[in-house]
């Protein structure tokens, strides 16, 4: 039995520890760690509400939109005021093309590397190279690396398309509550279709494709990284009025059928966590932590949600599963062949609320903020479910929470012991050699994992 | 090769149709044939950070990412980039910086976290030691040949750095000491004045940097200046609502502090940037962002400076602190709260907006100003330049009294 660590793990947004124990050629256990601590939430407190959704955005760069849009709905219900028809698709038109890069970006340059070899030819730093198990027939796994450089542009252009709309992407600067500050005039309707055109073929031609063939070399990946099985989504993209999501909220547990999720019931737990909290589990509201760095037995700033006492897997597989748009298993490769359909589900949506769309509409409309107020705000983001909780007083927030997809599935253990979802998955993955964990690093990737959001100061108050 | 005073002009004028690495793409593909210069090697570390900043970088267009990294620099360590992983990736990074000492770049993005010794960021392991952020590039910057801080919170701390700053945050250069920092700020930096400024940097050496470090290539003017809606802004037309037409001032836009190119240069392959598309702009490239501009929507006389909150009575220490650079647009915007304050006031109040003004009165009465603002600012201007300090007080003096007569007179306040 030796205990192995990967630090830093590559090809993920911020520092993220692994640390697997390998018996017998398979992980036979895992603690997952983010090194990285800004505090977020105590940053927020005492400012104008009405901040919240561009300082939120701050925490993300690579799902800046999803803040964005979490924020603007916990100030629409703080403040009583609903998105107008327009205003409401042209935030959808920004978040979906934030989606698009962030899955393009995934796919072709953070996971990738992990079933491609490359051989000098590829643009990605290689001075050094991965060594191992890579299944794909040469001329194949040119022909991939070449995609890759088209990849990087389109997912460029995806992020063009959002500041069509959003002024600059990454951390748009349009979304307020009501809708967006700009105007859906014709000429910028017609750039954004166009381009989403362009995306909508690369996604349906080049990257489904591609996704299918690393899947089709590497099919042993269907059964590795399988995790707890219990999935949830908060939904994202409501309709105009209705308030109807495009995807749907839910929960599934152990595979079985689709749950409503109560909000009331998420509890977060810092047992293992650095941060001084004697009381054990809390509502995201209650949370009350100071941080710890020399906190005994900790390993990690992100923190233990649980929904009565499980630990759940966020992200495209599990809006697949819930809507039933995918639902042929739980495992790496499923993760990966979710996200591929969920963004060419995604572009197809655009295209309605782009149709959708009249010139010279309302985007917004001006609003009386009461003296006081409390929002949440609850949808997915592009790697799982995202939460916002704000309460102000006299125009000055008192209290802002944030629970972040990757906190939930790369959270440490809690109290029970109960490992977080990627520790789960990690268990009884084959590693062929202990010294070179490429297995274990693929297992991490198919998540998506994003630290910079996982780690976040629940405020004392 | 191109002369430097060339690459300067195209740099800050090549942003309305062609981008800039269109232009410079062909030139740096000549000096590399020639052997003139040799791509650096680049080490990108991530410190504090929300990735932004290398998402702008995979943003960018003419280069692209690949042009970039292949025809630019020679990127060897970035952890969001680098396919070998763990101590593999920690060997690279080390290697370089040892092999390479005196030759590579440092590009830092993030703020360096420095509140309980570095440990609320560690970035690589070596033998088996934790290394922080703080001590990685304390390290680093010394055997580097250039330190790039890339971002608003590499920069000068940023949103990470924001009150109360749970994590101690600090910009690089606040963090190396003596070494120069080349600042490229934004929240996130624009993917040209990445590329742009390092460019400059293979090219030519350090570009002139103003007095925080950043290039003046990109930096030298405030986006007020620059901005599509200045003209509505000299003729009284303000929005009382983001989204609306007519100049954003009133609606919190920190256009005239805020030193800039967006409103030429736009952003993400030149659709957009925030004015244009009904936001006030946010100042994300100032060293006191976020605290600095916020609220975000509130009109700049609120803004809270170095010295404390700036009003109208305050102008003159303002003045002193913020440098003569800022002076006029502090001043326009003191002089024009002054004027019209309530309305201004109610104006940014979502749940009131701004009655009718008498804008002929207003637009005469600022026309005045102006011209007296921009007398005032040649001056300082010179007076900088000859740093006779004496004159810089009497001026500040002139500044003073120019407020005390109007008290007098019983204009409110």
């Amino acid at each position: 039995m030796t205990r192995k660590v990967i630090f830093p793990v590559t090809r993920v947004h911020e520092p993220l520890r692994a640390e697997v124990e390998v018996e017998a050629g398979r992980v036979t256990d895992a603690w997952v760690s983010g090194l990285l601590f800004r505090g977020f939430e105590a940053i927020m407190h005492g400012r104008d509400p009405r901040d919240a959704v561009l300082l939120a955005q701050r925490i993300c760069g690579i799902c800046s939109g999803a803040h964005a849009v979490a924020g603007a709905m916990a100030l629409e219900e703080a403040f009583g005021v609903q998105a107008t028809p327009d205003g409401q698709l042209l935030t959808n038109l920004i978040f979906a093309a934030d989606v698009l890069q962030n899955h393009l970006r995934h796919f072709y340059l953070l996971v990738l590397y992990d079933y491609v070899a490359v051989s000098g030819q590829g643009i990605m730093p290689f001075v050094a190279q991965q060594k191992g198990d890579f299944r794909l027939p040469h001329t194949i796994n040119d022909e991939i690396l070449e995609h890759a450089k088209v990849a990087t542009l389109m997912a460029a252009r995806a992020h063009s398309m959002m500041a069509i709309f959003g002024a600059k992407a990454p951390m748009q600067q349009t979304i307020v509550p009501t809708g967006v500050t700009e105007a859906a005039s014709s000429d910028k309707i017609m750039a954004y279709g166009s381009i989403l055109r362009e995306l909508k073929e690369f996604v349906e031609q080049v990257y489904i494709g591609d996704v299918l063939t690393i899947a089709e070399y590497y099919p042993d990946y269907y059964a590795i990284g399988r995790g707890y099985s219990n999935l949830f989504s908060f939904g994202m993209f409501p309709a105009p009025i209705t308030g109807k999501r495009a995807f749907s909220p839910g929960l599934i547990l152990k595979s079985g059928p689709v749950e409503e999720l109560d909000a009331a019931e998420l509890v977060e737990d810092s047992n293992w966590s650095w941060y001084d909290d004697q009381a054990g589990c809390r509502h995201p509201n209650e949370g009350k932590t100071t941080p710890d760095i020399d906190k005994p037995d900790a390993y990690s700033w992100v923190k233990a949600p649980r929904y009565r006492g499980m630990a759940l897997e966020c992200g495209p597989l599990a809006r697949g599963w819930i809507n039933g748009d995918y639902r042929r298993g739980i495992s790496v490769m499923d993760r990966i062949v979710a996200r591929a359909r969920e963004a060419f589900k995604i572009a197809g949506l655009a295209e309605e609320w782009l149709a959708g769309l009249t010139p010279g509409a309302p985007t917004l409309s001006r609003y009386s903020a009461p003296p006081k107020g409390r929002g949440m705000g609850l949808t997915d983001a592009m790697r799982g479910a995202l939460g916002h909780w704000l309460t102000y007083e006299d125009g000055k927030v008192t209290k802002f929470q944030i629970i972040t997809p990757t906190t939930w599935n790369f959270s440490p253990r809690d109290t029970q012991g109960v490992r977080g979802p990627v520790e789960e998955a990690l268990i009884g993955t084959p590693v062929m050699d202990a010294d070179n964990l490429i297995e274990v690093g693929r297992v991490i990737r198919s998540f998506d994992p994003c630290i910079s959001c996982a780690v976040h100061l629940f405020e004392a108050k | 090769m191109l002369k430097r005073r060339d690459f300067i002009k195209l740099c800050m004028t090549a942003t309305f149709a062609a981008s800039l690495g269109e232009q410079l793409l062909p030139i740096m593909r000549e000096v590399l044939a020639q052997k003139q210069v040799e791509r650096p090697p680049v080490v990108w570390l991530e410190l504090g950070s929300c990735t932004g900043n290398s998402i702008s970088l995979q943003n960018s267009f003419d280069p692209g990412l690949e042009q970039f990294l292949t025809e630019v620099v020679d990127l060897r360590y970035h952890w969001l980039f680098n396919v070998v992983q763990g101590e593999a990736a920690t060997r690279v990074l080390l290697d370089t910086v040892e092999k390479e000492a005196g030759r590579f770049w440092l590009v830092v993005e993030g703020a360096v976290m420095a509140a309980a010794d570095g440990r609320f960021n560690y970035v690589f392991s070596r033998d088996k030691e934790m290394v922080t952020g703080l001590a990685a590039i304390r390290e680093f910057a010394v055997k580097a040949r250039h330190v790039i801080a890339v971002g608003s919170c590499a920069a000068f701390g940023g949103p990470a750095a924001a009150y109360p700053n749970p994590g101690g945050a600090l910009g690089v250069w606040k963090a190396v000491g003596n070494k120069t920092v080349i600042n490229i700020p934004g929240c996130p930096a624009n993917s040209d004045w990445i590329t742009g400024t390092m460019s400059h940097l293979m090219l030519y050496g350090l570009p002139e940097l103003d007095r925080y470090n950043r290039p003046k290539l990109f930096f030298g003017r405030t986006i007020h200046e620059l901005c599509q809606r200045r003209q509505q802004f000299e003729d009284g037309i303000f929005a009382a609502f983001p989204g609306e037409a007519g100049c954003l001032y009133k609606v919190g836009c920190k256009g005239p502090v805020t030193h800039a190119d967006c409103p030429l240069r736009l952003w993400n392959n030149h659709v957009n940037w925030p004015v244009k598309a009904g936001a006030p702009c946010i100042g994300c490239a100032n060293p006191q962002f976020p605290d600095g501009s916020m609220p975000f929507y509130s009109h700049l006389p609120d803004i809270v400076t170095p010295v404390g909150r700036v009003n109208v009575r305050k102008i003159g220490a303002t003045v002193a602190t913020i440098g003569a650079g800022m002076v006029g647009t502090h001043l326009a915007a003191g002089v024009f709260s002054r004027r019209i304050h309530k309305h201004f006031i109610d104006g940014t109040k979502p749940s009131d907006p701004a009655p009718p003004e008498s804008l002929a009165e207003v637009k005469q009465e600022l026309d005045d100003i102006i011209r007296r603002q921009n007398a005032l600012l040649s001056e300082t201007k010179r007076l900088e330049e000859n740093e006779a300090r004496p004159r810089r007080q009497a001026l500040l003096q002139r500044i003073k009294n120019f407020w005390r007569t109007e008290d007098k007179e019983g204009k409110d306040n």
